[in-house]
């Protein structure tokens, strides 16, 4: 049934921590590897050696630059996939009842024996969450690894969405946002995590933990400002006169030789 | 928005045979023994072919049932519902019209009703998506619904034109047409302003909103997730052919709305056939207006990738 649940049981979702993502992109492809081969239809690929390669993905980084007022521009990187949302369009416009969200934890899931591919809840996420299969024809979305994070044949710490236990950084957090004494949500309020797109009105699950600054022009950082320092001396601290070491000897052997 | 050959035709011709079946069921038109044959067989027609129609861009056509069950949620399983409904009970109005020569005003009223309540579904389908919000803080149904209506007079209209230039004592409606032509256009200006104001700023949504990252500064898309093309690049970031959209709205304005009036105002007095005419154009126009409307919508999750 596409209508929404009033609440749900517990509220699962992810906390991406955007000052620590290093844009690696390999909690986007351990979730390529780990839901083609799940209990649904592969995430298909169309012409993926060729000159157009295309291909359903759950999870993808985008990488931001941000220029401040005053600084330099900073890197973001920035890991997006289904949010989860409390009031999901996706699901209420689903006219076959394929799209529905768990009254147990509030993931949603698109049931893929039910869905007749006609993409309209992808047109209705504003996120860009959702992707058509291009060769089952089907709709395919994050399922927070609902086959992962209660599966008892796997090892206790492998029960957490493939992308958190993928990324090398830690910037993935999973657990339950609807519970407010849970690690994720106080780490939520710790860092003043918040919704993308709140105008929206999706009430999305998933949180975002923003960047700290992390540069400064050379006058700001204080100490620097009255001798600027010159890069390429870093990089060659040593000239030909007074190099030591193996290049002091390679210099010498040559100049023996010739 | 990509705009689906499959769904421009989908929309055109569903709202044009539901637009005549409204009328239909209201009572009007001749009772012509070989116009109510051949005005019901194409409104039956059209809206079929737009229902089969829409079903071309599905990705698994045997769940294409299933579609009607969702209809307490869902704007799409309430279309295909109504749409049936419409489709039966204006056929049963139809047969006893046809066959019996009796038209039920009871069963006309209700499929005319239906036909209407399928069209206002229909547009809520594109006005309830927040994230379009072209079509959502725009006057879409009204659009859609006075469109349908249109078509359907002036698919009526050409219906009685042709059978009147066979067979004498057919009435021209061309002051009917004239006359739902100048308020579908007047709609279809009301529309058009409401949509230039309606981009996505208009309702708050920006990369910086879509990121949070605004706090910072100036956000802009460095780097995409994929260097080849996606899903949602195709569908939601449809870019191409918004360069011709002036040229394309007065070509879609001019045969949509500005020849039919002429050439209905112009049946008047040289005979009902041009009704045909009239009808030709308006449908070749309402597919270019109804291209573009697909076509010039943005989508916010576009914004991600820093596109329109
Ligand atoms: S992020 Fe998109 S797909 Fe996921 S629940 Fe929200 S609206 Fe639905
Ligand atoms: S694509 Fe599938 S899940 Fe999405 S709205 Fe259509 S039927 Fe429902």
């Amino acid at each position: 049934m596409t209508t929404l649940p009033e609440t749900t049981g517990r509220k699962l979702g992810l906390v991406i921590d955007l000052d620590t993502c290093v844009g690696c992109h390999a909690c986007a492809v351990s979730c390529k590897e780990w839901n083609t081969g799940g209990t649904g239809a592969p995430l298909a690929d169309t012409d993926a050696y060729g000159a157009d390669p295309s291909g359903a993905w759950l999870n993808r980084v985008h990488t931001y630059e941000v220029q401040p007022q005053n600084g330099p521009a900073q890197m973001v990187h920035f890991p997006k996939s289904c949010l989860h949302c409390e009031d999901a369009p996706c699901v209420t416009v689903c006219p076959t009842g394929a799209s529905y969200k768990r009254v147990e934890d509030g993931i949603v899931l698109v049931n893929e024996d039910t869905c007749m591919g006609c993409g309209l809840c992808a047109w209705a996420c504003p996120y860009g969450a959702r992707e058509m299969d291009p060769v089952a024809g089907v709709m395919k979305k994050c399922t927070l690894c609902v086959d992962r994070i209660y599966n008892q044949n796997l090892p206790e710490e492998d029960r957490v969405p493939a992308c958190v236990r993928a990324c090398p950084t830690g910037a993935r957090h999973f657990g339950d946002l609807g519970d407010p004494s849970s690690d994720i949500s106080k780490l939520v309020a710790e860092r003043g995590g918040y919704d993308l797109m709140p105008e929206q009105g999706t009430k999305p699950v998933n949180q975002y933990l923003p960047p700290r600054q992390r540069d400064a022009w050379a006058s700001e950082l204080g100490g620097c400002d009255s001798a600027p320092f010159n890069l390429a001396d870093l990089a060659e601290p040593e000239t030909a006169d007074n190099a030591g070491g193996f290049l002091g000897w390679l210099d010498k052997a040559l100049e023996r030789i010739g | 928005m990509h705009p689906a050959p499959s769904i421009v035709l989908f929309t055109v011709l569903t709202g044009l045979g539901l637009g005549q079946m409204a009328w239909l069921g209201l009572g009007l038109g001749p009772d012509e023994g070989l116009f109510r044959w051949l005005a019901c067989a194409l409104a039956l027609a059209l809206a079929g072919a737009g229902g089969l129609a829409s079903t071309g861009h599905l990705g698994r056509r045997e769940n294409a049932w299933r579609a009607f069950s969702q209809w307490r949620s869902s704007w799409l399983s309430r279309e295909a519902c109504l749409m049936v409904a419409a489709m039966a009970f204006f056929g049963l109005y139809a047969a006893i019209w046809c066959l019996g020569g009796v038209r039920l005003w009871g069963l006309g009223l209700a499929a005319a009703a239906l036909a209407l309540a399928t069209i206002q579904a229909t547009a809520m389908i594109y006005a309830q998506l927040k994230a379009v919000p072209r079509w959502s803080v725009t006057p879409t149904p009204a659009l859609f619904l006075v469109t349908g209506l249109t078509g359907g007079l002036l698919a009526n209209g050409a219906v009685s034109g042709l059978v009147g230039a066979g067979l004498a004592g057919a009435a021209v409606p061309g002051w009917w047409a004239a006359l739902a032509l100048a308020v579908a256009a007047g709609v279809a200006v009301w529309w058009q302003t409401s949509a230039a104001g309606a981009g996505r700023a208009s309702q708050g949504s920006s990369v910086e909103s879509a990121t949070g990252l605004g706090f910072m500064g100036r956000v802009r898309s460095f780097e995409a997730p994929h260097t080849g093309s996606n899903y949602l690049l195709r569908e939601m970031a449809f870019e191409v052919g918004r360069k011709r959209a002036f040229e394309l709205r007065r070509l879609g304005a001019v045969l949509g709305y500005l020849a039919p009036l002429v050439l209905s105002l112009a049946a008047l007095g040289l005979g009902g056939w041009l009704m045909v005419l009239a009808l030709v154009a308006h449908v070749m126009g309402m597919l270019a207006l109804r291209w573009l409307f697909f076509a010039e919508a943005e989508h916010v999750q576009a914004l991600y990738y820093g596109k329109r």
